[in-house]
């Protein structure tokens, strides 16, 4: 794993492992680095740990052995403080008794440290994740699958995070709308500069999204390949086109074959 | 329309038919066999009854349905409220679940005396008997729903620093919910069942009288068509009270929560 330049990475992971029983370690010796303001995507297997190693990053799980450091603290402590956390899960978990602005109004009302939404900043948040204003006063039933997952961008955006954790948040949602989503949270990865962790199972996803993508090996996870991709941003549709794009899809391709025999 | 016509001849037609060939049955056997009244009253003295006993009917209805109002909603709290405790700790579940239980399986018409040697001949009884057998479904019921969540919900609070109450007002409670409108149905039911059990030991007088009462002094005088027409209207009452709660509580699911109703 290659050092990075930077004096402190945003997160850093030290020999980490994690064994829900004894004996059966899912994931060890996991060594990492992400700097602050990276675009970062994580493929492997399915039960390898990808979700595992995002929720101890979010300090959700503590790991049995190793340490993982976010700003140079526990991450507990670090969404607390240096670190405003979001994390965006597949299932959109927005509350339905809610309506979609006061779904927003969540974080700010669990944490006082958060900033409360004014109206405008609704509306605001709305447009950036590609809604209307109308749909501030809806519930989630009212709302496709698509602008679910939006309504959770837009929860997310709303606290200003340093990290946004993204576990395969577009794998329910078909091609299209997913390439599509693709380009907007690349968009807003741009414009905002908070750092992102993106698990999917999707290899052409993760190459489109990142500046590097890591790839898990299952039993014990771990990772076991780091490759930068060099497009530059922003990225567009036509990216997909590049044979270049193709050829780090297939090389990325490759590697999963390999962990998965 | 025309769907509305034919599903009006699908649920509706059948069971009036069957109602009608019933009541002929009915008829034709007393009038063939020379039954007695006491034994068994023709429909039309059935129908005689439900006529001339109207007011008596309707007073009966009022008392037991205000006991079994009283006794539900009290469940419908007091369970409430239990399963907030239970759902504080496994080992008060443990400690207490027993002692619910019991309740469920305590056969009311041996307690019933009891209550009433408790809480005195009358009104009061009844509703302590009706509030006894409907608190078990709103009990066990809440506490599943308090108990289980959804595990990227909880993360979500989690991740926001959300305090112990916060948890429990802003998400457990609410996610509850659909469990406890599916304890109401249930108990909605027993709490009539269980007013009118209770009137069977208390509620005597003829000033203040329910349904429970009608069916003891019918059935000691030998007016077998006035028990008929108490049954009748018991089972009506009980009926509507079902599909009152049902309603309130389809409504709710379909206007906050993204259920079937
Ligand atoms: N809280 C837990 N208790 C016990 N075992 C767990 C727990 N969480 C995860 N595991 C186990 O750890 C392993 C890794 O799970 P994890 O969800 O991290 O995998 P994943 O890589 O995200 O899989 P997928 O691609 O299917 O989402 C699995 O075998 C899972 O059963
Ligand atoms: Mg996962």
């Amino acid at each position: 794993m290659p050092v990075d330049d930077f004096a402190q990475p945003l997160i850093q992971a030290i020999d980490c492992g994690v064994a829900f029983a004894p004996g059966s370690a899912v994931l060890e010796g996991v060594d990492l680095a992400i700097a602050s303001g990276e675009f970062v995507s994580i493929v492997g297997p399915s039960g390898c740990g990808k979700s595992t190693f995002l929720r101890i990053v979010a300090g959700l799980v503590a790991p049995s052995s190793g340490e993982v450091l976010v700003s140079g603290s526990r991450p507990e402590k670090a969404r607390r403080g240096a670190a405003p956390m979001a994390f965006v899960f597949q299932d959109p978990t927005l509350l339905p008794w809610r309506t979609v602005a006061d779904n927003l109004q969540l974080p700010g009302e669990l944490q006082s440290s958060l900033p409360r939404l004014a109206p405008p900043d609704v509306l605001a948040l709305l447009e950036r994740v590609g809604l209307k204003p109308d749909d501030a006063r809806k519930r989630p039933r009212e709302l496709s699958g698509g602008m679910r997952m939006r309504v959770s961008l837009a929860r997310a955006m709303a606290t200003n995070p340093k990290l946004l954790l993204l576990d395969e948040p577009f794998a329910a949602l078909d091609d299209v709308l997913r390439q599509q989503l693709n380009e907007e949270l690349a968009r807003l990865w741009q414009a905002d500069g908070w750092t992102g962790l993106f698990v999917t199972h999707n290899v052409s996803e993760a190459v489109f999204l990142s500046q590097r993508v890591l790839v898990m090996s299952s039993r014990p996870g771990r990772f076991v390949a780091d490759v930068r991709v060099p497009f530059a941003y922003p990225r567009s549709f036509a990216l997909r086109g590049d044979p270049e794009f193709a050829r780090v899809t297939a090389e990325i391709g490759h590697v999963l074959r390999e962990v998965l025999r | 329309m025309n769907r509305l016509v034919t599903r009006f001849f699908d649920t509706v037609v059948p069971p009036l038919i069957l109602l009608i060939v019933a009541v002929g049955a009915w008829e034709a056997y007393i009038a063939w066999y020379n039954v007695k009244p006491y034994l068994l009253p023709t429909p039309r003295a059935v129908a005689m009854a439900l006529v001339t006993k109207a007011p008596q009917l309707t007073h009966a209805v009022l008392f037991t349905g205000a006991a079994a109002g009283l006794g539900f909603l009290a469940s419908l709290v007091v369970g409430t409220l239990v399963a907030f405790v239970f759902s504080q700790s496994r080992w008060i579940r443990a400690a207490g679940y027993p002692y619910a239980i019991f309740l469920q399986t305590v056969p009311i018409v041996a307690i019933a005396p009891l209550i009433i040697r408790w809480f005195g001949n009358g009104f009061q009884s009844v509703v302590v008997v009706a509030f006894i057998l409907s608190l078990f479904p709103i009990l066990a019921n809440a506490t599943a729903g308090l108990t289980s969540l959804n595990h990227d919900l909880a993360d979500l609070f989690r991740l926001y620093n959300a305090s112990r109450w916060q948890t429990l007002l802003k998400l457990r409670l609410p996610s509850a919910v659909p469990s406890i409108i599916t304890g109401a149905r249930t108990a909605s039911g027993l709490a009539v069942v269980g007013a009118i059990v209770g009137e069977f030991f208390a509620g005597y007088g003829t000033k203040r009288y329910g349904l429970g009462f009608l069916m003891q002094v019918t059935i000691d005088q030998l007016q077998t068509d006035y028990l008929f027409a108490t049954v009748m209207v018991s089972t009506l009452f009980g009926v509507g009270i079902f599909a009152l709660v049902n309603l309130a509580g389809g409504a709710i699911l379909q206007r906050w929560y993204d259920l079937p109703r």
